[in-house]
């Protein structure tokens, strides 16, 4: 079955003053129809600007997609024209960014925000739209849909608004819906019932997800897949079980061992990642966690490891010892 | 028992909102914080957690009169801080500190990371040969895990969690026994936090301090603070030993609130039954009679409507505002 993201060899990079960032740099996944597939990392991993890598939502200057292919239902998105990517934008792909204050207009009512996108990419009449807008508020569980329409985004609160870019990101019955940390704004509560809302509707629609978080519990609850980056890498991919239960690279298992557990105990003390994130202008040829890791050793200055089998079926991790972690080096 | 070094009773903090631009009336009050109790022991870390607009970090800014509560006292160490004037509140602002959640906008970008952490020790006359201060900024750096070397860099030169450093040093800068931790970790990445949390014990064990510390995320207050407060709409719904209130919560918000957060392992995910809490927290302009969260409970019966709960003990050092436990 061919997957319906298929992301080959992708670099992103940043002209700044202090040099070439590369922040993205060279990351290849799939996605398949109606999978969600999580994207961890910590800021400046290059997991936000590869998912926008994939909608050519860089700006240029200073970003650039310098090499690699984007397949997203075998055409190559990297290949299209301004005009049919923007036919693509919103209609068969839709995003969810984290911040809905910033992201609907302040000066345009909820129905225009939703109608516009319907009557962009799908040439319907303004009053099927509104019929649509309607259905779609009742969807994503907005009660009180004709009020809401008329309202301005100020006049929501914050996990309505998410609602809403959900109901925008739905409204032309995407395949894919890429959401960038889409409740990191939100309290737990509420961050909990968009997520239900989410996972409900991608199943019952067969749309695919990607989430991109830095919220180890979300990924747990909701992924069947997950790619964690480090430095504009992908540094361990495969399943969520494979990826808790049996992490393969340095970074996952420090990762997952710096976290408190809500359903454990107090501890005595918990195991930080040691050291500073890496300076993405300053990386040299050798593995860039490694002045982090404590399983470092010479060979790792050497050269950037790359993505490697490192067990049952598709787990992947990019790193010389992958497979010589034990249980007690991975116990979290 | 011992007398607590801080004893907060029945505070209010209620903000006006007002209309009209030359004659301003008042035409309602918010209540962020409407009736709260509780005590902080010597030593002793407790938690404040609750969603946004719960009314915890006001809490926390009554405690250090940076805000004048509407009612109520906050007893710190024999000395009600509602009541103090503004010369007497300076000197126990020596005691009382304060590390905010983002280290971004809480460091002032024009000076040097060596000046703002002298220039607490400046303003109340702690340090006045310069020298001597310079030594101390060296000391504290290292005491935070940061080279003495930063003391002459800015706030943007260095990274999320350098900067939380920064902050923490400066609260310890005046040698204070009770530090308000707002959100201290909530703005750092994953790999970060856990060595702030973990500056934070060493800190308060070798300091002997004394921490309120407010956030949202529970995993973290859990492993920091003996005890936990957990806030709704202005007041304290349940108060436990932090083990005790998360192994065995009582209250249904308590219950949905920890029920809400995932936890990283995808094996316990699935075992576990999730079913969010509907609704959203209402305004506090005009909040729900009775309990505040009977809108939203799974549990509520019709007294929850016309009542306020009493706050009982359920259990030794378990404190529950629920009528239907």
């Amino acid at each position: 079955m061919r997957p319906l993201l298929d992301i080959r060899g992708l670099h992103t990079e940043f002209r700044t003053g202090a040099g070439i960032v590369r922040a993205v740099d060279g990351i290849s996944y799939t996605v398949n129809a109606g999978e969600t597939v999580a994207i961890v990392g910590e800021s400046g991993s290059g997991k936000s600007v590869g998912a926008m890598s994939i909608l050519r939502l860089i700006p240029d200057p200073p970003g650039r997609i310098t090499a690699g292919e984007v397949l997203f239902d075998g055409r190559d998105l990297l290949k299209l024209s301004e005009e049919e990517m923007r036919r693509l934008r919103g209609s068969q792909i839709g995003m969810i960014f984290q911040e809905p204050m910033t992201s609907l207009n302040p000066v345009l009512t909820i129905e225009r925000q939703l109608t516009e996108t319907l009557e962009q990419h799908r040439a319907a009449t303004r009053a099927q739209a509104v019929e649509r807008a309607m259905d779609l508020l009742r969807l994503v569980g907005i009660a009180d849909a004709g009020r809401r329409l008329q309202q301005y985004p100020h006049q929501l609160s914050g996990g309505m608004r998410q609602r809403v870019m959900i109901a925008i990101a739905l409204a032309c019955d995407p395949k894919l819906i890429i959401a960038d940390e889409p409740t990191t704004a939100l309290d737990v509560t509420i961050q909990a019932q968009i997520l239900e809302l989410m996972k409900e509707l991608t199943q019952r629609l067969n749309i695919a997800l990607i989430v991109i978080t830095h919220n180890l519990g979300i990924v747990a609850r909701y992924a069947t897949r997950v790619n964690v980056m480090y430095a504009g890498r992908i540094v361990e991919s495969g399943s969520a079980a494979a990826i808790y239960h049996d992490p393969r690279h340095p970074y996952t298992i420090a990762l997952l061992r710096s976290v408190p557990r809500l359903d454990r105990p107090r501890q005595a003390r918990l195991e930080p990642v040691e050291g500073q994130p890496p300076d993405l202008t300053r990386l040299d040829a050798g593995c860039a966690f490694r002045p982090r890791c404590r399983f470092a050793v010479d060979a790792c200055a050497g050269s950037r490891p790359v993505l490697q089998r490192a067990g049952d079926g598709d787990h992947f991790a990019a790193c010389f010892r992958a497979g010589e972690f034990t249980a007690t080096d991975q116990a979290a | 028992m011992t007398t607590p070094l801080l004893e907060v009773k029945g505070l209010r903090m209620h903000f006006p909102i007002t209309e009209g631009i030359v004659t301003r009336r008042t035409v309602g009050e918010v209540k962020a914080v409407d009736g709260v109790d509780f005590t902080v022991g010597r030593g002793e870390t407790l938690g404040l957690v609750g969603e946004s607009g719960c009314g915890k970090t006001t809490t926390g800014r009554c405690i250090l009169r940076l805000e004048n509560p509407t009612a109520g006292s906050i007893v710190y160490d024999g000395v009600d801080i509602a009541s103090l004037g503004q010369r007497e509140m300076v000197k126990l602002r020596q005691k009382i500190q304060v590390i905010f959640q983002d280290p971004f906008s809480s460091l002032n970008p024009r000076m040097k990371i060596g000046q703002i952490i002298a220039e607490p020790m400046k303003v109340h006359g702690i340090e006045p040969d310069a020298a001597k201060r310079q030594a101390r900024v060296l000391e504290l750096l290292t005491t935070c895990g940061l080279n003495a070397g930063f003391a002459d860099r800015y706030p943007h030169e260095m990274s999320g969690g350098q900067r939380q450093r920064v902050g923490i040093a400066r609260a310890l800068a005046m040698n204070p026994e009770f530090i308000v931790c707002d959100e201290p970790v909530s703005a750092l990445d994953v790999s970060i936090q856990a060595q702030v949390i973990n500056l934070l014990e060493d800190l308060r064990e070798k300091f002997g301090l004394t921490y309120l510390f407010i956030a949202h995320d529970l995993s973290v207050v859990r492993h920091l603070c003996q005890r936990v407060a957990v806030m709704y709409l202005g007041r304290i719904v349940e108060l436990a030993d932090s083990d005790e209130l998360f192994d065995n919560p009582q209250h249904p918000y308590t219950k949905a609130l920890l029920a809400a957060v995932p936890v990283p392992d995808p094996l316990v995910e699935q075992g576990r039954v999730f079913r969010p809490v509907q609704g959203e927290v209402p305004s506090p302009i005009n909040p729900p009679s009775g309990c505040v969260f009977h809108p939203r409970c799974p549990s509520a019966v019709a007294s929850c409507k016309v009542s306020r709960p009493e706050t009982r003990e359920t259990r030794p050092g378990h404190f529950v505002a629920c009528t239907e436990v």
